[in-house]
């Protein structure tokens, strides 16, 4: 049987998270979705699975999409981060939130938090997307309400809508 | 869209209904603003863990708790022995009119265990994490046993036996339809006899998030809190009051958040809430148990796993003469809250399906096993029935070369025919008109032209086989008459109706509640459309609420597609008493009778001057302000109904599935997937059509990829998501819907239901077509999911038989 240790070691980390600025003591061991939800109080970030395969709790750390329950909070050391809370900007949802309040790509909206970042970052890499690639690129994200369907329609109409406005190309 | 007949010419129009209104939840949820279990935080929150047997069946020789006591942060560590005092929990809806043989779960397991994952012990300590460690370093000293896991196999003699009271590990046998006897003879008079053993294997449902519970408990006023992910908070509040712990209902409250998906297993009554709040009590500070997935996998509810004997007699032409089915039905370790209802209401009087068969007869026998729980999982019973009579209509079609098509055409039951009584003790049939929904969906897919592809392909050897699968479905919502479904009848331990309030505030904003409980299915949307159709308000003005047992009218909840045809209804007959009221009102304030008011527009006014209108918002003010209201008229527009409806509704359609599947490899390639659904009338298709595409791609994850699988030891093997097979977004088709609508004539709106259609009707679809595309193997069935592997197999096994013989 393991020996608890005495006393919980923490260590001190700073991070931006949304734009803000967080100095916190953390446990070693602590996810960083543990961190975000329980520490910070940013609990859109969604716990689906212990296995890496749902995609509910995907963040933006520094440019790249993660799965927030398969990183430490102490690796997020230094790091920007950008969860569903910081997406929407001055009160106008993100072109992506948009989208999937317009097609009804979200039922339950368990998983949706992590298929919205997922599907931003992959209009990032690739603003033009097909039908395929949307599929492709979004399989480390699981829906069990939409069937899929509507969420293929909303990153188009996402595309579209950043492509008319540009902000594809700016991002 | 086609419409029948029954539809007046030109509906009238409206302002919400049937309109593709966007969703009033959804701004919060994507924005991370929803509040679902885990994101409560309460002030001096606490968190539990449990231990669980790595064991199937084992006998709990000792459990040290010693060291576990005294890890940081621990408050209390506690087993089953400490909550004597707690009830097991019960099973609500026990099989009508046969013995069952009773086995429910403890809070902890004492004594014994019946399946990995039982919990035996439970932490309770100041932070998750250190909840994890102290579970770790509880000790526990088993005595293993032999397991069973299958539902045939749990029943033969010499079968481990998991509980004293159940012989052979027999729940319960029930039948159904003709007596045996004459379905024999039917069978022996038949021109064609077919039989199959067809397996509807077990599922999990995973609705993303698991589940989870907090507890809490005031010692000032002697009150309990519970926060659950629960589709039916009212029936958990009066079980666990009555029935679990003996406390009084209304010393108990009990709050449903946002839920991140159901499926049927937050139906259920689990171990976890009362233990929360009875941690609650014995440690002084609010207690959150949030099951991780490994856990949700292990011991919440599964569903289907059944293996049924089928005997199909039938004309030489494909009309089925008869049907004899023998089903064992799996239920798991233990009963959960409605589980032996669904092999035998739900299931047995459904496996007629939209067929006229004249000789049924449906034996069920429902076992325990060294597994986990099963109990409804969307569509529960009915999507077994439709995969038995679907593949039915296939083996049928192969035995007496008649196409499949064709063969449900001639057996279809026909508009005319309603109300239909299919003669297996289900509840009428309201109305329908398969053969429209079926031709339609024929059309859409071009069938005729695929049969010429298939027959081209064929003969060419091509490399890719083409599969056409059908399925016309038929299932029954709106759950239910309670005099039907109550105990005298299919012994359901309660009524089924549901429940509505609307206040219409004095500012003129509605409030109004209902007793049914939305987890995806976006009822704060539908429900608005409903109220402000009918008060001729702005959507804007609409509130809904749901999901607390505080200051509401009891409901019974959100499953068995029973929402709209229930709970829409209850709303429909409130908003009609407001409406009663507030022309009465009008009248005085217009000095008119009441019989000369009209409502136009959201207005009330006098017949033939409609310049002098009185707006809802009007009337509420004069309600409220009450001293000027007619005489012997209570103040406030404030209504309440609690609708028991006389029938239960009947949505139906035809699904088709075209498949490829590659000769070399076994892959199986989805290449149209059309369905045609009738859900009676609609209120938000944008919903509706959303609930089918979610249905669809479970039902169709159910042939080709999901299954559970537990070693003969009693391990689950798919016991994470690692090696459970979710579809993910390339995994399914682009869904073609289409709709005819005929109207339920049971209820004033003709709405029928739409949460499980899909689910329903897409298992057969899709194996049909896996199994048609097969057909030149002579291979006459075999067992989802339908993977590459098995296919390949399948064919070469076919192949060397047929050179064999050659
Ligand atoms: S929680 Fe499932 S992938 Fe992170
Ligand atoms: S909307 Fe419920 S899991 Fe995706």
């Amino acid at each position: 049987m393991a020996e608890a240790p005495a006393k919980i070691e923490t260590q001190r980390i700073t991070l931006t998270v949304n734009g803000q600025e967080h100095a916190e003591e953390v446990e070693p061991r602590m996810l960083l979705v543990h961190f975000l939800r329980d520490q910070l109080g940013l609990t859109g970030t969604h716990v689906g699975c212990d296995t890496s395969q749902c995609g509910a709790c995907v963040v933006d750390v520094n440019g790249k999409t993660t799965k927030s329950c398969t990183m430490f909070a102490v690796q997020a050391d230094g790091a920007e981060i950008t969860t569903i809370e910081g997406l929407a900007s001055e009160g106008a949802y993100h072109p992506v939130q948009e989208g999937f309040w317009e097609m009804h790509g979200l039922q339950c909206g368990y998983c949706t938090p992590g298929m919205i970042m997922s599907s931003v970052a992959l209009l990032k890499r690739n603003p033009h997307p097909s039908e395929q690639e949307i599929r492709h690129e979004l399989e480390g994200n699981i829906c069990r309400c939409t069937g899929y369907q509507n969420i293929v329609r909303a990153v188009q109409y996402a595309a579209d809508k950043m492509g008319e406005s540009g902000a594809a190309s700016a991002d | 869209m086609t419409t029948t007949s029954e539809l007046p010419e030109t509906a009238p129009e409206t302002r919400y209904i049937g309109k593709p209104i966007k969703r009033r939840e959804d701004p919060r949820l994507m924005t991370g603003q929803g509040s679902f279990l885990d994101d409560i935080r309460l002030p001096g929150m606490s968190y539990a863990e449990v231990v669980r047997s790595p064991y199937a069946h084992a006998n709990i020789k000792m459990i040290d708790t010693g060291a576990a006591k005294s890890m940081p942060g621990v408050l209390g560590v506690f087993t089953g022995d400490d909550f004597m005092d707690i009830n097991p929990l019960p099973c609500a809806w026990q099989a009508g009119k046969v013995t069952n043989n009773v086995n429910t779960p403890r809070v902890l397991a004492v004594d014994k265990v019946c399946q990995v994952g039982d919990p035996v012990a439970v932490v309770v300590a100041e932070t998750p994490y250190q909840a994890r460690d102290a579970a770790a370093a509880v000790d526990v000293d088993y005595e293993e046993l032999p397991a069973v896991t299958d539902a045939k196999a749990t029943t033969a003699d010499g079968a481990p036996q998991l509980h004293e009271n159940a012989p052979n590990n027999i729940v319960l046998t029930w039948e159904c339809g003709t007596d045996a006897d004459s379905v024999d003879a039917a069978l022996k008079a038949a021109d064609v006899h077919v039989t199959e053993e067809i397996r509807n294997q077990r599922l999990i449902p995973t609705a993303i998030e698991t589940r989870g519970s907090i507890g809490r408990y005031d010692p000032g006023t002697d009150e309990y809190t519970l926060w659950e992910t629960s589709q039916c908070p009212h029936v958990h509040r009066l079980l666990l009051a009555a029935f679990v712990m003996n406390i009084p209902e209304h010393k108990l409250r009990v709050i449903a958040p946002d839920i991140g998906g159901g499926f049927g297993q937050k139906i259920f009554l689990y171990w976890d809430m009362p233990l929360v709040l009875a941690l609650a009590k014995k440690v002084g500070r609010p207690v959150k148990y949030v099951e991780d997935r490994s856990s949700n996998y292990l011991t919440a509810t599964h569903g289907r796993d059944h293996v049924t004997d089928v005997e199909i007699g039938a004309t030489n032409d494909g009309h089925i003469t008869a049907l004899k089915v023998k089903t064992w039905a799996n239920l798991g370790a233990y009963l959960s809250t409605i589980a032996p209802g669904i092999p035998t209401t739900l299931y047995g009087r459904m496996v007629a399906g939209c067929y006229k068969i004249p000789n049924i007869h449906v034996d069920v026998v429902a076992t325990y096993s060294n597994t986990a729980m099963v109990d409804a999982y969307r569509g529960a019973g009915r999507p077994e029935a439709a995969y038995l009579v679907e593949r039915v209509c296939d083996l049928v079609a192969h035995a007496t070369g008649v196409d499949p098509a064709e063969v449900r055409r001639r057996n279809f039951i026909q508009p005319e025919d309603f109300p239909y009584d299919t003669g297996v003790g289900m509840l009428p049939y309201d109305s329908g008109n398969y053969e429209q929904a079926f031709d339609r969906a024929l059309e859409q897919v071009g069938y005729k032209e695929l049969r010429a592809e298939q027959q081209r392909r064929r003969r060419n050897s091509d490399p890719k086989l083409l599969g056409i699968g059908l399925s016309s479905y038929v299932e029954v919502c709106g759950v239910a008459p309670s005099k039907w479904i109550g105990l005298p009848g299919e012994g359901w331990g309660a009524g089924l109706w549901e429940s509505a309030n609307v206040r219409v505030h004095l500012t003129g904003k509605i409030v109004a509640t209902t007793g049914s409980l939305p987890h995806g299915q976006g009822h704060e949307t539908s429900f608005s459309q409903l109220v402000a159709e009918e008060l001729g308000v702005p959507i804007e003005d609409v509130e809904i609420q749901h999901g607390d047992t505080a200051g509401t009218p009891f409901g019974f909840g959100t499953y068995g597609s029973r929402s709209l045809a229930v709970g829409g209804i209850a709303m429909y007959k409130s908003l009609q008493k407001v409406k009663e009221k507030a022309r009465r009102i009008a009248a005085h304030m217009l000095e008119a009778s009441p019989e000369d008011i009209v409502w136009e527009n959201g207005k009330a006014h006098v017949k033939g001057s409609p310049e002098q209108a009185k707006t809802l918002g009007e009337i509420a003010l004069q309600a409220s302000v009450a001293y000027d209201l007619p005489d012997g008229m209570e103040p406030y527009l404030d209504e309440t109904t609690y609708y028991d409806p006389p029938n239960c509704t009947f949505p139906f359609g035809t699904h088709v599935c075209v498949v490829e599947i590659d000769r070399e490899t076994g892959e199986i390639a989805l290449r149209r997937y059309v369905a045609v659904d009738d859900v009676g009338n609609v209120v938000n298709p944008l919903i509706v059509d959303g609930q089918l595409h979610g249905g669809i791609a479970q039902g169709l994850s159910q042939a080709l990829y999901e299954g559970a699988v537990y070693a003969e030891n009693g391990e689950l093997l798919t016991g994470t998501m690692n090696d459970y097979a979710m579809p993910r977004a390339s995994m399914v088709p682009t869904y073609e819907l289409d709709r005819t609508v005929t109207p339920s004539p049971t209820n004033p709106m003709g709405v029928k239901g739409a949460g499980e259609a899909g689910t329903i009707a897409a298992t057969p679809a899709v194996a049909n077509a896996v199994l048609d595309a097969l057909r030149p193997f002579g291979i006459e069935n075999l067992d989802m999911p339908l993977t590459p592997p098995k296919v390949w197999a399948a064919m070469h096994h076919a192949a060397g038989a047929a050179q064999a013989a050659d």
